[in-house]
Parts: C-alpha cells; sequence; structure tokens
C-alpha cells in the first residue's frame, strides 16, 4: 500500500491498466463529466474549481478557477481550450506518464474545462518529441469519438466539444502559453506582450484557457469527489491537492511520486525516491525544473508547497526536482543549465538573447580555468539586466541557475579562478570570440 | 507534389484549424516524413496549400529544432545532454557514439545510416541517460544496451529497447488471469 493515496496515478497503478476507453470507464470514469454535463452549469462548475484551491500545475500556479473566470462573459463568438502538453522545462517528465498512461483522464479533463469555459473546440499542444503520446492521444479521441463521448452532441446532450492533437517541433519557450498560441496559429513560437492576456486575446484573438496536463486531469476527481474534498489535501488553503513530482538526478529510485503537496523535500528524497544513489551525501537540489534557484541541504525540512518553497528563495514551479550528490561540481551544472537556455532563448527581447550568450561564454571561460575575480560581478551584473526585462518569464528563469549557485557554492567559482591564475593561465577569452 | 499523394491527409489536417495557416507545423512534418527533411519545393508548394508566402514558411521552419531543413541520416541518434542527463552520464554516451561510429556530434556517417546530434532535454529526466532514435525513445542507456541498438538498427531498422508507454518507477506487472 502507497503511504498516500493516488489520484492521478490511481489507475495507472493498477496491474495491468492499459489506459483504454473500456477500462477507463470501469474504473469510473466518464462520471463526472455525465454529472455536469447540462445539470450543472458552467459558472458552478467554475465555482467548483475555484473553491478547491486547483493551482495550474506547469510551472507558474495560478489558481486554474480564477484564470476561467477572466474570460469574457458577454462574449458571443468562439472561445478555446489548449492543453499545454509541451512539458519541456528540464527536470519534469510527470505529464508524458499521464498521457501516455491515462488518456482519458485528460480527456475527460478536457471537456469538463471545456463546458466550464464554453469552448466547442480545443487543441492539444504536444512536445514534438512525444511521437509516441501523440499517438496515444489520437487513438484515445477516436475511441472516444466513436462512443460520442467527443464531437457533436456529446453524451446524447447539445454541447459539441471537439479535441486535436497538434504536434509542437521542439522548442521550450512554447511552453510559455502565449508563444504556445503563435507556435498553434502556424508562427515562430515567439510569447507575445501582455495585456492583452490570453484570456480575451488568446488563440486567433479569441477568448482563450490555456491549462497544464496535471491541471486538466485533476478536474475529473475535483468533480466526481467535491471541492471539499479536494481542498482538504495537501497543504491548505493556498496549496491544496497531491503533485505528481519528478525525481532525477543521484537518488536510488529516480521517477514520478504522487504525494500530497506539503511533505517536506527530506521525505519525497529520502523516503519516495529511496535516498541518494550511494553513501555520497547530498549536496544540493533543484525544487521545481531548471528554472528554480539551487537549494542546498539546510533547505530540506522545506515543505512542497507553493508558499514555502518561494520562502525558501526558489519555487515549486514544474514539480521537477533533481538532486545532486557531493563531488558534482556546481559551476558546472549552472553551465549545463546555462547553455539550455542559451539554446532555447527564442531571440525576440535583447537582454535574453544577447545576455544568455554572454553568459554562457563567461561561465565557459571560468570552467575552462581561464576566469578572473571580475568575471563574477560581471555574471551577477548581467543576470540583474536580464531578469525582468523580457516579456516573458524565461528572463528570469535563464538567471536563477547562475545566481543560486553564486549565492550557495561562491567558492567554488573562486576556486576556479584561483587555479587558473596559479597555472598562470589568464588570457582573459574575449566576450564575442567564437565558441 | 503532396498535394496530389497525400490530399486526403492534407485535408483532413485543414480540416481541424479555422485559420489556415495552424496546418503549417502539420505540413511541414508531412513533407518531413515523406522526404526525410523538408524541401525548398515543398516549403513553396506548402505556401501555396496555406495561402502564405514562402518566406512565411520559411521563418516557422527555421525556428523549430525537430524540422531539418538538411538531409540527415536514415536513423537519427539524438542524445540529450542537459544537466539531469548529464549527471547521469549523457556525455560518456556520447563519447560512446562517437567512437563506435566514428563521428562527431552534427556528422553522418558515410553510408548515410546514422547521425549523431546533441539536444537539449527531452523530458526523460528520470531514466536518463537517454536518446531519441527518430521517432522512439531509448532510455536508462548503458554501452551493452547501446551495441544492441545500433546493431538492431542495422539489421532490422528498428529496436525492442525502445520505450513504450511510459511509467517509471515501473508499473507492477498484470497477474495472470486477472
Amino acid at each position: 500500500m502507497p503511504k498516500y493515496e493516488p489520484i492521478l496515478l490511481k489507475n495507472m497503478l493498477q496491474p495491468g491498466y492499459t489506459g483504454s476507453l473500456a477500462e477507463y470507464e470501469r474504473a469510473g470514469g466518464y462520471q463526472a463529466i455525465r454529472k455536469v454535463l447540462g445539470k450543472v452549469s458552467p459558472a458552478d462548475v467554475t465555482a467548483v474549481v475555484m473553491k478547491s484551491g486547483l493551482r495550474g500545475r506547469g510551472g507558474a500556479g495560478f489558481p486554474t478557477g480564477v484564470k476561467w473566470g477572466f474570460l469574457p462573459k458577454d462574449y458571443q463568438g468562439p472561445r478555446y481550450l489548449c492543453c499545454n502538453a509541451d512539458e519541456s522545462e528540464p527536470g519534469t517528465f510527470k505529464d508524458r506518464q499521464l498521457i501516455e498512461r491515462d488518456p482519458h483522464q485528460l480527456l475527460e479533463g478536457m471537456l469538463l474545462a471545456c463546458y466550464a469555459i464554453g469552448a466547442a473546440s480545443s487543441y492539444i499542444y504536444i512536445r514534438g518529441e512525444f511521437v509516441l503520446g501523440a499517438k496515444i492521444l489520437e487513438q484515445a479521441i477516436n475511441e472516444a469519438r466513436a462512443a460520442g463521448y467527443v464531437g457533436k452532441n456529446i453524451f446524447g446532450s447539445n454541447t459539441t466539444i471537439d479535441i486535436w492533437v497538434h504536434r509542437g517541433a521542439g522548442a521550450y519557450i512554447c511552453g510559455e502559453e502565449t508563444a504556445l498560441l503563435e507556435s498553434l496559429e502556424g508562427k515562430r513560437g515567439l510569447p507575445r506582450v501582455k495585456p492583452p492576456f490570453p484570456a480575451t486575446h488568446g488563440l486567433y484573438n479569441k477568448p482563450t484557457v490555456v491549462n497544464n496536463v496535471e491541471t486538466l486531469a485533476n478536474l475529473p476527481h475535483i468533480l466526481n469527489r467535491g471541492a471539499e474534498w479536494f481542498a482538504s489535501i495537501g497543504s491548505p488553503p493556498k496549496s491544496t491537492g497531491t503533485r505528481v513530482f519528478c525525481v532525477s538526478g543521484h537518488v536510488a529510485r529516480p521517477g514520478n511520486y504522487e504525494v500530497p503537496m506539503g511533505i517536506t523535500f527530506r521525505e519525497l528524497i529520502y523516503e519516495q525516491a529511496g535516498g541518494m544513489r550511494s553513501d555520497k551525501k547530498l549536496k544540493a537540489f533543484i525544487p521545481g525544473g531548471a528554472s528554480a534557484p539551487f537549494l542546498t541541504p539546510d533547505h530540506l525540512d522545506v515543505k512542497l508547497d507553493f508558499e514555502s518553497v518561494a520562502l525558501a528563495g526558489s519555487m515549486l514551479g514544474s514539480g521537477g526536482v533533481t538532486v545532486m550528490e557531493e563531488g558534482t561540481d556546481m559551476v558546472w551544472a549552472a553551465l549545463r543549465l546555462m547553455e539550455f537556455f542559451y539554446h532555447e532563448s527564442c531571440g525576440k527581447c535583447s537582454p535574453c538573447r544577447e545576455g544568455s550568450s554572454w553568459l554562457v561564454q563567461i561561465m565557459r571561460r571560468i570552467v575552462n580555468k581561464r576566469g578572473q575575480l571580475a568575471d563574477l560581478e560581471t555574471l551577477t551584473d548581467l543576470c540583474k539586466n536580464i531578469a525582468g526585462r523580457t516579456v516573458c518569464a524565461f528572463g528570469d528563469a535563464e538567471v536563477s541557475p547562475i545566481l543560486s549557485t553564486l549565492k550557495h557554492w561562491r567558492h567554488e567559482y573562486v576556486a576556479m579562478i584561483h587555479a587558473a591564475e596559479a597555472a598562470n593561465l589568464i588570457r582573459p577569452e574575449p566576450v564575442g570570440a567564437k565558441q | 507534389m503532396l498535394k496530389e499523394t497525400h490530399k486526403a491527409e492534407i485535408d483532413d489536417i485543414l480540416s481541424r484549424y479555422p485559420v489556415k495557416r495552424s496546418a503549417l507545423l502539420p505540413l511541414l512534418y508531412l513533407a518531413q516524413r515523406e522526404q526525410g527533411y523538408i524541401t525548398e519545393a515543398a516549403m513553396q508548394e506548402i505556401a501555396g496549400l496555406l495561402k502564405l508566402t514562402p518566406p512565411q514558411v520559411y521563418e516557422t521552419a527555421t525556428f523549430y529544432t525537430m524540422l531539418n531543413l538538411k538531409p540527415v541520416g536514415k536513423f537519427h541518434l539524438q542524445v540529450c545532454k542537459s544537466l539531469m542527463c548529464a549527471l547521469v552520464g549523457s556525455d560518456t554516451v556520447i563519447g560512446w557514439i562517437s567512437a563506435k561510429l566514428g563521428i562527431k556530434p552534427g556528422e553522418t556517417t558515410p553510408d548515410r545510416l546514422f547521425t549523431l546530434s546533441i539536444v537539449e532535454c527531452l523530458a526523460a529526466c528520470g531514466t536518463g541517460p537517454m536518446m531519441q532514435v527518430n521517432d522512439d525513445y531509448y532510455e536508462r542507456l548503458t554501452e551493452e544496451k547501446l551495441d544492441r541498438i545500433l546493431a538492431d538498427l542495422r539489421q532490422t531498422g528498428t529496436c525492442s529497447l525502445k520505450t513504450g508507454p511510459f511509467m517509471w518507477p515501473e508499473p507492477a506487472p498484470a497477474k495472470p488471469g486477472a
């Protein structure tokens, strides 16, 4: 028996569960939408979700019901739901499992969201690399369409809800909701200036909601078991429900673990994920995907909820927890993540486009034992000039590996620079030189 | 021409979107599937189908790393090198592949069978080191597994070590007769 009752992973934990329509229904699937359709008003569905305290599982943690509530009430034209299945935050691999193992749970969640916001068309924007996931979703949608659960007059009602799969093509930034919409419109994935927000000007300039896979997968359970039930799980009032945390790095049992929000990192890492993989001690961990600042063993007793992690100086983000053992070179680790951000910067805003290139070059110089102490000030200064000065949150994200490793492990940077000085290697590679 | 050979599929794609341009990525994928990469002729044809200018197609196509504007080998080995995989040995995997195939990242073997690319996070961080070969993921790579994957791809064009519907830790096996 698992220590905590699984909600989203419950079906797939049953031996032999394949995620077919028949099995999903046998496990109680498609009951929430039947209960709601034509019997509970869309506004009341939204009210239930609001009351449950459900917050977005993609990274930003925005309350889902509130997001839905921003859609204009009197607008007569089409509205859209987009499911964000771009799952591209390094350290995160939960949506992949939710999609491939229990696709109908997601589809039912989408039907509920579409009903609540009055959308007749919805798209699942899935990252291009998930070829298998896209196939599984297509099959599931076909099954649901044949059963009359998706398409015109679903479940014999007069409601029409269609769901389409749309594959991305390898761009991290398309996980940002407005970049996702641009990409879905067949353009380069460049984030839009906000406001206006997607709630009023989204896909094709129509009112649109973008929700993460895990967020949507929670909806059938909330509608089935009630807002009070959901709000009693986790760390109420602000972090309710469970989360599927993705544990990676130097642990004994990496993987997806669904636990109520509010347990400690110590419990997640040492009990759920089996502790460290060897007798080397934990040196550092990233609590919520590559965009979240690094934390140290001193933070192991921080609770896994939105507020506690924010108070500790990081963020719960996408739920990707990456653990590093003693002996991991923190400057190297920060460089690896910085290289990721440099590669993925979409190029729209100058501070991010140019800054990420400079940061990578300076970090490489330090790692290659060509650094000097003044580089540390330059790094800090550059980071300050990127964060908060870009159209989307990418700018804030890309500086967090460097700023947080400089905060906790500055001595490692300094030691590398001193090693360079001792070896008399200081011939700074000019910034802007070809890499 | 895609229009003649894939009319039904193109019509199906177009029927999903109220605005034609949304069909751009799906159509570029279709062109890539047919020819292995996206040719200029294909981009021009797609522009015509969607009532776009060729530069509009080109600007979108060049943004996305999964769209190949140049030919790649029959098997495109894409090894993740982001931090989570690097912590568990992705650089070693890249070294193995380079040594076994005699190519550096970005290169294709002379027989045009394998292209090696180094890519950023593929959302398989708990099961690294990993790589994607064309449509399939191969995870928790070891040198032994890699040898088998390369040999199988050469001989049969596929390999049974590829990942099926993902779940990690692995689910309990079904009881016989249940």
